[in-house]
């Protein structure tokens, strides 16, 4: 991914919020504020209109029947995964696992990669700006393991120390897995440095890409991560699928995830085989549903010229962060130069939760709390921000009610 | 004093003036304020009720048989949540606290407006003032 993309043509916004229906919804009477989409983003029509789609005009299981439906949901399902192929710029589709998500994506790894080659006394490599599903699945393998896990640290704007992680990698170091984009501090890592360092190594990378698939074009092969994971709900699709981008080597070696209908070949009492990759991790009725409409959020990005929308978010985020910075009640947290468009801040003596609900009353709709990575909040000594995201679809106006309503919610919470 | 359904009942009518969320939201935010501040020699990890968003510090004494509770937050709008639930339950003999429905909070439209996280704090922070309760019932007895 790169930030720094850049495009000679300006951003059309008002043309691309009219796809997004839900922009015109109005929470108490109030035009809505859309600024949480590092939780989920919203989802354009012909992504909703997929759905509806799907299940009144071929819904039917797939890979299974011999009949007209099941042909044509299984063909359109099928499609995605090459969708998603060229989208992350894999080698090959078969490199592509249909999982519910990032977390699934993950867990998947751990558990398999993961049990497979991490034994007692071994080390896992995460960094100190994690989601919790980037830190739980690797403890649960290392309490199963005897293994240990290990940190990167950051520095105070919210910037991981390369040279800590170099002094981390050893031989014991069996994976290293990093987040892309932090969700809660905004910063874009130099993920390809890390990659080069461990493979310098040997060690494989699984880069969790849950908020960089939205924010700049992703290629996995120009990054040579080992393992990328991704949602669908960050990047337009529904909720519930997402995917697992694994180099087609390291898939075949790995043992299956989970057991059930489509991972096998064939199945006796005494023996069974396994499918070939990528159908080996997708046992049971695949998501069929939403994965097709994961396919149209894909065909809308590739619609979109995706240098500019990018563009677009960084001037937002600048925009923002400059009059938020004038608050003098306003302390950033996460400042690096280089960062996605995410604003952490935490307001002097007022808890975040009660601002985001004074926001939430004006139809502003922010996160507050610890965006579920809790030790990044214990390493700036603060309970919890309040958190700004924003989507190509965000406007400049939007961001100038949000300071106004900021600033009025610091003088009524705090008079 | 009136018992827990008639105070419950007065809150409930205090909110029916309201007609926005907002307005209930500024209505908490000022009672959270006006509710005085628990001495810091209280606020230790034994009183403490850990949410995700926010925490609670919650202090219960007796006299005369009756249940007093004094409590404060890092949120003012749990301090208003728990403004009213003093009303409600402070001052109150342990049978009183321990059969209180609170009906209340559905009925001010309160729990809508409530994540997940949220609620459970607020029903933390109930089922410990009814804990206190079952407490002395038990030392009485």
């Amino acid at each position: 991914m790169s930030i720094t993309e850049t495009s000679t043509r300006k951003f059309d916004v008002a043309s691309v919020r009219i796809d997004f229906p839900i922009l015109n919804e109005k929470p108490y009477g109030k035009s809505l504020i859309y600024f949480d989409n590092a939780a989920t983003s919203q989802k354009p029509k012909v992504v909703i209109d997929s759905l509806v789609n799907y299940y009144s005009k071929y819904n039917a299981n797939v890979h299974r029947g011999v009949h007209y439906l099941s042909q044509k949901a299984s063909d359109a399902f099928d499609e995605v995964r090459f969708k998603v192929k060229v989208f992350l710029n894999a080698s090959s589709e078969r490199e592509i696992i249909f999982t519910r998500g990032t977390t699934e994506s993950i867990n998947l790894v751990a558990s398999t990669y993961g049990r497979a080659n991490v034994n007692r006394g071994d080390e896992v490599i995460v960094s100190a700006m994690e989601h919790h599903s980037n830190i739980v699945p690797w403890q649960l393998l290392c309490i199963e393991k005897g293994a240990i896990l290990r940190v990167i640290p950051m520095n105070d704007k919210g910037e991981l120390l390369l040279d800590e992680f170099a002094k981390l990698l050893s031989d014991k170091t069996k994976i290293v897995s990093v987040v892309h984009t932090s969700n809660s501090l905004g910063t874009v890592n130099p993920i390809k440095e890390i990659i080069s360092l461990a493979h310098a190594k040997n060690i494989p990378v699984l880069v969790d890409g849950a908020q960089a698939v939205a924010h700049g074009s992703v290629d996995v092969q120009d990054l040579d991560c080992d393992f990328f994971a991704f949602s669908g709900h960050k990047m337009l699709g529904p909720t519930g699928i997402g995917g697992l981008y694994g180099k087609l080597e390291l898939l075949e070696n790995m043992p299956p995830y989970q057991g059930g209908g489509e991972m096998i070949r064939s199945v006796s009492f005494e023996r069974t085989t396994y499918n070939d990759v990528p159908y080996k991790f997708e046992a049971g009725t695949p998501n069929i549903a939403d994965t097709i409409a994961l396919g149209y959020a894909i065909d809308y990005w590739n619609t979109m010229d995706r240098g500019a929308a990018v563009q677009h978010e960084q001037e937002l985020l600048k925009y923002c962060t400059d009059q938020l910075a004038a608050v003098p009640a306003v302390r950033l947290i996460g400042t690096s130069e280089n960062k996605a468009s995410v604003i952490s801040f935490v307001l002097d003596g007022i808890n975040a939760m009660d601002a985001g609900m004074y926001l939430d009353t004006k139809g502003i709709a922010v996160r507050t709390g610890q965006h579920c990575t809790e030790p990044v909040m214990t390493r700036f000594g603060i309970p919890g921000t309040l958190r700004a995201s924003f989507m190509f679809y965000n406007t400049f106006e939007e961001i100038d009610s949000f300071i106004q309503h900021t600033k009025n919610a610091v003088s009524f919470l705090n008079p | 004093m009136m018992d827990i359904a008639a105070t419950e009942q007065e809150i409930i009518d205090d909110f029916a003036l309201f007609e926005e969320w907002e307005e209930k939201y500024q209505y908490i935010i000022e009672l959270g304020q006006k509710l005085p501040k628990l001495d810091e020699k209280y606020k230790i990890e034994e009183n403490k009720i850990k949410g995700c968003q926010s925490s609670v510090w919650l202090v219960a004494s007796e006299k005369d048989g009756l249940i007093y509770f004094d409590a404060d937050s890092d949120s003012t709008f749990v301090k208003g949540e728990i403004a009213l639930l003093i009303n409600v339950l402070s001052k109150r003999a342990p049978d009183q606290i321990i059969s209180a429905e609170l009906n209340f909070i559905d009925a001010i439209g309160l729990r809508q407006h409530m994540a997940q996280t949220r609620a459970n704090g607020l029903a933390s922070m109930i089922k410990q003032m009814k804990l206190y309760a079952v407490g002395l019932q038990h030392k009485n007895a």
